[in-house]
């Protein structure tokens, strides 16, 4: 197998790596650049555990070649917060207790932030649609739930 | 393996010809990345068609919309005028998993893939769909409804692939619609999905009807005898009454661990019923 | 979010304990940066991959690894003969044959062999090499067939001196509780109720995978990082399997992404452990999520019939359950706990529940949450539901009538003394969920859960820093919050603030032995010891104040954070903060600490009403969850959104269990559903809030009042929601799950 060399940016620095034609994205990401914030909860995209955007778009980057990211900017959980501040959905998830053991959180902030950067005022009902494809088997979602419709209000009178 | 990126349809075409050994082509990559994962797929090759500007676009054509084989289901449901003319099509896509699914899930992959429980094909065969097939000898149009032979088995040729999916114009005074049934709310494969459109007179008249079931046999299936039953009426209770016995009719399912013979059966006829109503009042009627 | 404070917790003004403070871990979860199982690597690691069988239950003819050996690439192929024989039916027998099979392969997934490769696609290529000559056996899954003369046997003569003669084979256990005469009680009643029920087998469901990393060197030190509830347990098991001294053995617990029972046992750690001997190599190995579905332990199927017998004034005058649940391949399903717990929460004369132990061709079950209460709640409280409702009785106020108080004797054998299970049902009655309307296709739906607590060994140690803050090491996996609840009760106890108390999880080289993070005991058990290590490092504090005042320890108390001076002969003295006192701790005797060593007595069990609202689609038997409300007794909640969380997090589990969630086994014996595809846990768009109430009577035994609370939430929701399903739909539904097929054709044939 002949590998691939990929030049990207993920969180905004420039990165290069190689990878097998068949390797995931999330493979790249945990096991070649040591960003192990990206959960692998399943492997076929039902858990939402590795979500991360790629050019803005929220996506399982385990249905995602590493040959894929070519040209493309990433975002992880590891670019969430801007260096120590957190991002107000980070706090909030705190301040709600909106996570037990914390393996769904990564990838149910990476939706969320992709959620409200795409609707500042979802509802309920909106929310929970789209973060449908994140599994949490801790809170039973309503902390979470929550946690993401209170930040949604603090950044709204925040812009 | 190989990952092969082709920039125009030409070198796509040229590359899977050339390639000597099984090549699959990647569009969204929700289901053969699972395949190569659970080794029920191990290609020499992948081409990636993504990078192709030409099937990432959706355009305006004949009245319809020409949907390039790259374009993701999130895609489409931001196309204002695709969501105007064909709501059903773009709400059965939108279905396909998770939200992170539809950043990447394309139609003519969900129509490759071949599934019988596919979401987006009963939407496209209502509608009429017809796919461009691109291959060594130029390319192809096929009706929707004719690409599925099976379970996992397609109409294309080998070195053959679907370059896009158009949508004909809509005429005036129609409208469609698909429902389907999953035991959750979100993130399961169709039990049984059911895709209605129609076409009504100035008096309220069908005129034309398109209906599709999915999941209740080894393909989607077009039900003529389901359209039958709601042409030339007013859509009125006796008319959906026929059609969801129609429809019941027409399904030959299997039980499996989604669902039994019989739920599927009388849940096809409850599906195409509701459908009906849906598309009914998106054609004004 | 009510929170109702009675009696004794009034005595302790709590100026911590109750608040809600942000947890300790909560930036590392949010950022990313925790380190889960999987997260953890160590140079010149290999991979491991499990070989697994495609058959339900065969005879190992033959394994050849020769051609996998002979790969570039592998450095160690390991089968069952690399492992030291273990007593054969012993407890760690079956914990060795079930993460390596022997003789037989007794179910789809078990494991067979296991290779370690320089990377992933090496190790793949190498298991393909591996050929396994199988002698396929019949098979057996459902539990009332397993018993059923002529099944397939999977262990002949294993089953204990409890079980009568001429039972069948693949019962290896029978339990008896109860007291009084059912025959008697069950004449008194106007009408007596016999139904059978059954629940389908359920995984735990944790998003996290089994992983670890095993190194180990020729000397016999060993090290093993690796997710689990328990890795004193871990280091136990992991030593017996192998031969290993427990103190050569060092295991640190990752941080874990959930585990519900699931994580109290080994899978991988003594596989990995053998290929790190063999290669000499740290050896890492990871889960798929087919392999957690198809090979580690989901909970137990049941089959119960229930008799039960009332007046009709709602009187329970007899109550009796035959309960009959498989737990894989192995002995030791829950139906010890589910007998005892079936009847737990009522006041009974006459009352006997009867359990079979039996196994099946499915993998080897570990606990889940309140392990066996929640399929025997659903018996009986659907029962009790049906009597009370064909008398025109209110189902809660047939509860009460019956409810178990303080005196009462359970039907497990023990006297109650204060428990809450009136107070959750009081107020359930007068809250507003109970007496909203509903609409057409809809139905309310309550049950009753009782689940026990415990203590087993637990070790704290306490030490006070010379700047005056305190770190508190625990040897329980922190599963969803308690560091934050240790800090807190620490705190608490020290009189210092919640910041200032920093609380870790230690390895199993740090403390002495420690049980699992099980039987809802952490908050319960690690608190005491918490809260006795904090007592004893006041007392040594106030011993250094006394020395530095001059005057005997006993004349000084602590207050505030402070020592003080107490007493008449204390003389006036300015109090010495914990500050100062750990300040000058070098030249008043030495460092600090408190530490303490304790199987506690004085667990308190906890009880929960819940009510639930679902609307029926009538026309294909979709069930949508209106409104859930959860009432439960937490002695008291040291932070009560983690205790919420309990709650909401164990009413959808039961949601799940419920309504989709179920192991589904093909003729052949394959699981079908190995994915989370198909295997369909709740997502967010299908449910409600979940509201919840917490009440708080307190725990006798505890200081601060705490009983155990994470599991209780769980046994109720099963019968809540068939309750309330059985209304909506006009028809009794006894079979879970309460998939749309089932409950439309329930209507169909109603």
């Amino acid at each position: 197998m002949s590998k691939i060399h990929v030049t990207t940016k993920i969180n905004g620095d420039p990165v290069e790596y190689l990878c097998e034609p068949d390797e995931t994205l999330l493979d790249v990401l945990r096991d070649k650049l040591g960003m192990t914030g990206s959960k692998e909860g399943c492997g076929t995209g039902d858990c939402g555990a590795c979500s991360v955007t790629v050019n803005g778009r929220l996506v399982c980057s385990c249905l995602v070649l590493g040959a894929e990211a070519e040209g493309t900017e990433i975002g992880t959980i590891e670019g969430m917060a801007q260096g120590e501040a957190l991002h107000p959905l980070q706090q909030k998830f705190i301040e709600h207790a909106a996570l037990q053991c914390g393996i769904c959180t990564p990838g149910i902030l990476v939706a969320a932030k992709s959620l409200l950067e795409n609707n500042p005022d979802p509802t309920e009902e909106e929310t929970r649609y789209w973060l449908a494809g994140n599994l949490c088997r801790c809170t039973g979602y309503d902390k979470i739930i929550r946690a993401v419709l209170d930040a949604a209000a603090d950044m709204r009178e925040a812009s | 393996m190989r990952y092969l990126a082709p920039t125009t349809l030409e070198d796509a075409v040229h590359m899977l010809a050339e390639d000597p050994g099984d090549c699959r082509v990647l569009a969204g990559g929700t289901d053969l990345l699972v395949r190569l994962r659970s080794g029920h797929a191990e290609p020499d090759s992948i081409l990636d068609i993504k990078r192709i500007n030409a099937l990432r676009e959706i355009t305006g054509e004949e009245g319809g919309w020409r949907i390039g084989a790259a374009v993701s289901g999130a895609e489409m449901r931001e196309h204002e005028g695709l969501c105007a003319d064909w709501p059903g099509v773009v709400e059965a896509a939108s279905l396909i998993g998770s939200t992170q699914i539809q950043g990447r899930c394309t139609i003519a992959g969900n129509l490759c893939n071949a599934s019988p429980a596919a979401d987006s094909v009963p939407a496209m065969v209502a509608a009429g769909a017809v796919a461009r097939i691109a291959g060594p000898n130029g390319t192809r149009d096929v009706a929707v409804e004719d690409v599925p032979q099976g379970p996992g088995k397609t109409c294309l040729e080998k070195d053959e692939f679907v370059a896009s999916i158009f949508l004909p114009a809509r005429p005036e005074k129609s409208g469609d619609a698909y429902l389907r049934f999953i035991p959750r709310t979100e993130m399961d494969i169709a039990v049984v999905g059911c895709a209605v459109s129609l076409t009504l007179s100035d008096d309220g008249t069908c005129t034309a009807a398109r209906v599709s079931l999915g999941a209740v046999a080894p393909t989607v299936i077009l039900v003529p005898e389901a359209a039958a039953a709601l042409e030339g009426t007013k859509v009125d209770d006796g008319a959906l009454e026929a059609l969801a016995n129609a429809c019941t009719k027409a399904a030959n399912p299997i039980a499996d661990k989604r669902g039994t013979v019989e739920f599927r059966t009388h849940v096809a006829g409850v599906l195409a019923r509701r459908a009906a109503n849906i598309a009914l009042t998106r054609a004004g009627g | 979010m009510a929170l109702d404070s009675k009696t004794s917790n009034e005595a302790i003004q709590f100026k911590v304990v109750g608040t809600r403070p942000l947890r300790p871990d909560g930036i590392d979860k949010v950022t990313g940066r925790a380190r889960f199982g999987a997260d953890i690597s160590a140079p010149g690691m290999l991979t491991g991959l499990v070989l697994r069988s495609p058959h339900a239950h065969a005879k190992i003819k033959s394994i050849d690894v020769s051609a996998a050996e002979a790969m570039e690439g592998v450095h160690a192929v390991v089968t069952r003969r690399d492992f030291p024989s273990l007593e054969p039916g012993s407890g760690t027998g079956d914990v060795l044959d079930n993460c390596m099979a022997g003789e037989k392969v007794l179910y789809d997934g078990h494991a067979v062999a296991a290779v370690a490769a320089s990377s992933t696609h090496i190790a793949r290529k190498a298991l393909r090499a591996i050929k396994v000559e199988y002698e396929r056996l019949d098979h057996v899954t459902d539990v009332d067939e397993a018993i059923k003369p002529g099944a397939p046997v999977l262990h002949p003569g294993r089953a204990n001196e409890s079980v009568p003669e001429g039972s069948s084979p693949n019962i290896m256990a029978r339990y008896e509780f109860g007291h009084g005469d059912i025959e008697a009680g069950l004449a008194q009643a106007d009408r007596v109720l016999e139904r059978s029920y059954k629940t389908e087998a359920t995984h735990q469901g944790y998003i996290e995978p089994h992983a670890c990393l095993a190194q180990m060197g020729p000397d016999g030190q060993a090290d093993l990082w690796c997710c689990t509830q328990g890795h004193y347990m871990v280091r136990n098991t992991c030593a017996e399997i192998l031969g290993l001294a427990q103190g050569q053995l060092r295991v640190t617990a990752s941080e874990i992404g959930g585990g519900f029972g699931g994580k109290t046992t080994v899978f991988l750690e003594p596989v990995a452990l053998m290929l790190a001997k063999k290669s000499a190599r740290p050896v890492k190995m990871v889960m798929s999520r087919s392999e957690v579905l198809r090979a580690t332990g989901p909970t137990a199927s049941s089959s119960v019939d229930v008799r039960i017998g009332m007046t009709k004034e709602g009187i329970i005058t007899g109550a009796f359950a035959e309960l009959r649940y498989q737990g894989g391949a192995y002995p030791g399903s829950p139906v010890d706990m589910g007998s005892m717990s079936a009847f737990a929460p009522y006041d009974l004369e006459h009352v006997k529940t009867v359990g079979w132990d039996i196994v099946t061709n499915r993998p080897k079950q570990a606990a889940y949450r309140a392990p066996g209460a929640p399929m025997a709640a659903f018996a009986v409280e659907s029962a009790i539901d049906e009597l009370a409702k064909g008398f025109g009785l209110d189902p809660l106020e047939v509860r009460l009538k019956n409810a178990a108080r303080e005196g009462t004797r359970a039907s497990y054998g023990p006297t109650y003394p204060a428990i809450g299970l009136e107070a959750t049902l009081r107020k359930a009655k007068d809250h507003p969920h109970w007496s909203a309307p509903l609409g057409p296709n809809q139905g309310r739906g309550v049950a009753c859960g009782f689940w026990f607590n415990f203590g087993g060994d637990t070790c704290v140690s306490l030490n006070v820093t010379p700047d005056g803050t305190v770190t508190v090491s625990e040897g329980n996996p922190d599963i969803g919050g308690s560091r934050a609840s240790m800090s807190m009760m620490a705190a608490e106890e020290l009189g210092i603030p919640y910041e200032k108390v920093r609380t870790i999880v230690a390895d199993t080289g740090s403390l002495g032995q420690n049980e699992v993070t099980d039987g809802s005991r952490v908050t319960f058990a690690v608190g005491l010891a918490t809260i006795k290590a904090a007592r004893a490092a006041k007392a040594e504090m106030c011993k250094r104040a006394a020395m530095v005042w001059g005057i005997d320890a006993e004349a000084v108390e602590w207050k505030d954070g402070a020592a003080h001076p107490a007493g008449p002969n204390a003389g006036t003295h300015p109090p010495m903060t914990l500050a100062e006192i750990a300040a000058i701790a070098s030249n008043t005797g030495g460092p600090i600490a408190g530490h303490c060593e304790a199987n506690p007595e004085g667990a308190g069990v906890s009880f929960a009403t819940h009510m639930v609202d679902t609307e029926v689609d009538p026309e294909t038997g979709a069930v949508k969850i209106l409104r859930y409300t959860v009432f439960q007794d937490a002695g008291k909640a040291v932070h009560p959104a983690y205790v919420e969380g309990q709650f909401q997090g164990g009413a959808t589990q039961g949601i799940g269990w419920a309504l989709n969630e179920e192991y589904i086994y093909g003729e052949d014996g394959i699981l079908q559903n190995a994915g989370f595809l198909d295997y369909r846990i709740p997502v967010a768009s299908d449910l409600p809030m979940i509201d919840t109430v917490i009440l708080e009577i307190p725990n006798p035994g505890h200081p601060y009042g705490v009983r155990g609370v994470g599991e209780t939430s769980i046994v109720p929701p099963l019968a809540a929601i068939a309750n309330a399903v059985s209304e909506a739909a006009g028809v009794r539904m006894t079979d879970l799950p309460m998939s749309p097929p089932k409950v439309l054709k329930s209507i169909q044939n109603s």
